[in-house]
């Protein structure tokens, strides 16, 4: 756009500063969001519609089509919490190799989870279902997250590599404990513990929904709205100091919206471990940008296409739609390598 | 410009920056000279308050550094620390971009976008300017980091060792710039320096530091003799008249 003003004024022609190194970038950023878009909405359609029973247009198959809208829906939820989250968290982090799992939301949802089921049996991990149980969960990783930050984020000694170090010890912790208790546990309820461990899509119940929606569109609407001063974060504490952001302020808002971002992901569908991480680091790859503005819609897009195609696969091909997660890490680990070996840097 | 009133830092009990008073005056170049941990950096770094002192105050015309905001701050004094390293990959012209934040909060208009090419222009970088910064020279690299600070159009300028890994022609082109920049644009400029030499030629004023103390504040010619560079950096000095000025030698 500030080209086209370019254009009409006389004045000395020079390329923008803009996020674009050149035209070229500019068109394979096109490219690179409609293929996209068109991926992302052909799989939802398919989803919706593909081997559906009732004949197209009768009342029996928008009553199925509804039904599994709500899959659809979730996986929408987790595209965005996941990618907005990732590529926020590594911004601020200045590093593209982290991820926000780091920080033990996910040892901690492996935690209460084995937990209520060590205690009190299967019928412990119906009692966790709810929509008052989804909102603590969601508060409790919150605080968790908040209380690190905020007591390593504000000494003297403020440093965000220690505060990913104790996150991972934690994490640690929580996952030694969680495995130790499901040693002790009879086999058929570490059956029914297994499912809610891997992160499935089916986990979501409908009724989560009112409060995840919500929580996913206003802590992502804020982090858009972030973006042009997510780019100077990217340049590290004290370049963004010299340019007027207050760092530590906006590095406490970015986690906090980031943790409530992962939270609600982690609570809804479970644990997602390799998604984010997958998903960041294609986008940057689509994107050919670092602007946040254009990252961010390229790395939804990216998550939901990823989520949606494999369930889709697994669903209609393979009949095997449980061991989505499994695939996506899989093929995730395998994309990421290759991207890494041919690119030669993180 | 620059009042320092009073400034201490601690680091343990027995090392401490400061307490330092010092003046420096508006226009011109001043240099920050002296021996390695004398606490050159850690005082400019405190002056452009990417660092916060235990005690005293600091004075950017009249601005409070620790109580004025960050982002009005950063429309009067720009700061280039000695390490940058991004995780984000930039053009020059994108990274000088960068300098437009106070002023624009990201969002270029042309008047940004003229300035962002004077300043890429000043530092002699327009052929490179759609170039990656890790396309790109050690040199060539500093000259565009220093060309972003410029184009934050700040009245304050302060760079922490610019010549750093800088050879012979690349340190005196800087130099010759940032002498442009004071003479032609009106910029304060602050500079940390370690060759003596190029601070006596190019600087207006020097302040030689030493144990976290300023122990001599003058003009070059005040700070050019033996008696006073062997002081400060507790090594023979001599000083004989080159064909450009004094010249300290000290090898």
């Amino acid at each position: 756009m500030r080209e086209r003003a370019d254009a009409v004024q006389p004045a000395p022609m020079r390329a923008a500063a803009g996020w674009f190194a050149d035209a070229r970038a500019r068109r394979r950023y096109v490219i690179a969001l409609t293929i996209l878009i068109v991926l992302s909405t052909g799989f939802g359609i398919g989803l919706l519609a593909w081997d559906n029973p009732m004949p197209f247009g009768t009342s029996g198959f928008w009553r199925i089509a509804e039904l599994r809208f709500t899959n659809v829906l979730v996986m929408i939820i987790v595209a965005v919490c996941q990618a907005v989250a990732t590529v926020s968290f590594q911004t601020v982090a200045t590093n593209r190799i982290v991820t926000p799992s780091i920080l033990g939301f996910e040892s901690l949802y492996r935690a209460v989870q084995t937990s209520s089921v060590y205690l009190f049996g299967i019928a412990g991990l119906v009692a966790m279902q709810g929509l008052l149980q989804f909102g603590i969960q969601i508060a409790v990783m919150v605080a968790l997250a908040m209380l690190l930050y905020g007591w390593l984020l504000t000494g003297r000694y403020a440093n965000l590599q220690i505060m990913l170090l104790i996150g991972i010890v934690i994490g640690g912790g929580l996952g030694a404990v969680a495995t130790f208790m499901q040693r002790l546990l009879t086999p058929s309820e570490f059956d029914v513990l297994a499912a809610r461990l891997f992160g499935n899509i089916s986990n979501a119940d409908a009724s989560y929904l009112p409060l995840a929606v919500p929580l996913c569109v206003v802590a992502s609407a804020l982090l858009w709205m972030r973006a042009r001063r997510l780019n100077v974060m990217a340049l590290g504490a004290d370049t963004a100091n010299a340019l007027g952001v207050n760092h530590r302020r906006e590095l406490m808002i970015t986690l906090f919206l980031v943790a409530v971002l992962m939270a609600t992901s982690t609570a809804l569908v479970g644990p997602m471990t390799f998604l984010g991480f997958l998903v960041a680091t294609l986008a940057y790859q689509f994107a050919g940008s670092d602007d946040h503005r254009l990252v961010f819609p390229v790395a939804v897009l990216t998550a939901f296409t990823i989520l949606s195609g494999a369930y889709f696969v697994m669903r209609n091909i393979f009949y095997a739609q449980g061991v989505v997660s499994i695939i996506i890490e899989l093929v995730g680990g395998v994309v990421f390598l290759i991207v890494i070996l041919r690119k030669g840097r993180l | 410009m620059i009042t320092i009133e009073n400034v201490r830092r601690d680091y343990a009990t027995d090392v401490a920056i400061g307490p330092v008073d010092l003046v420096i005056p508006e226009g011109g170049i001043t240099a920050l000279i002296g021996p390695n941990g004398a606490g050159k950096s850690t005082l400019l770094t405190m002056a452009g308050r990417l660092m916060g002192m235990d005690a005293g105050s600091i004075a950017i015309a009249g601005y409070d550094v620790a109580s004025t905001k960050s982002a009005d701050l950063a429309k009067i004094v720009s700061i280039l620390r000695q390490e940058n390293h991004f995780v984000t990959r930039l053009t020059v012209r994108q990274l000088v971009g960068f300098g437009r934040f106070p002023h624009s909060k990201g969002r270029l208009t042309r008047a940004d976008e003229d300035i962002i090419s004077r300043s890429i222009d000043f530092l002699d970088l327009g052929l490179l300017e759609h170039r990656y910064l890790d396309e790109l020279s050690g040199g060539q690299r500093q000259r565009a980091y220093v060309a972003m600070v410029l184009a934050q159009d700040t009245a304050v300028v302060l760079l922490d060792e610019p010549l750093n890994n800088l050879d012979m022609k690349h340190a005196v082109t800087m130099m010759a710039q940032l002498r442009r920049a004071a003479d032609e644009l009106g910029r304060t400029i602050v500079i940390v320096l370690h060759d003596i030499n190029f601070a006596a030629h190019y600087a207006d004023h020097i302040c030689a530091m030493k144990d976290g103390q300023v122990v001599e504040f003058g003009t070059p010619a005040e700070i050019m003799t033996d008696d006073v560079l062997t002081r400060v950096f507790e090594t023979p000095v001599q000083v004989i008249d080159g064909p450009h000025g004094p010249l300290a030698v000290y090898y």
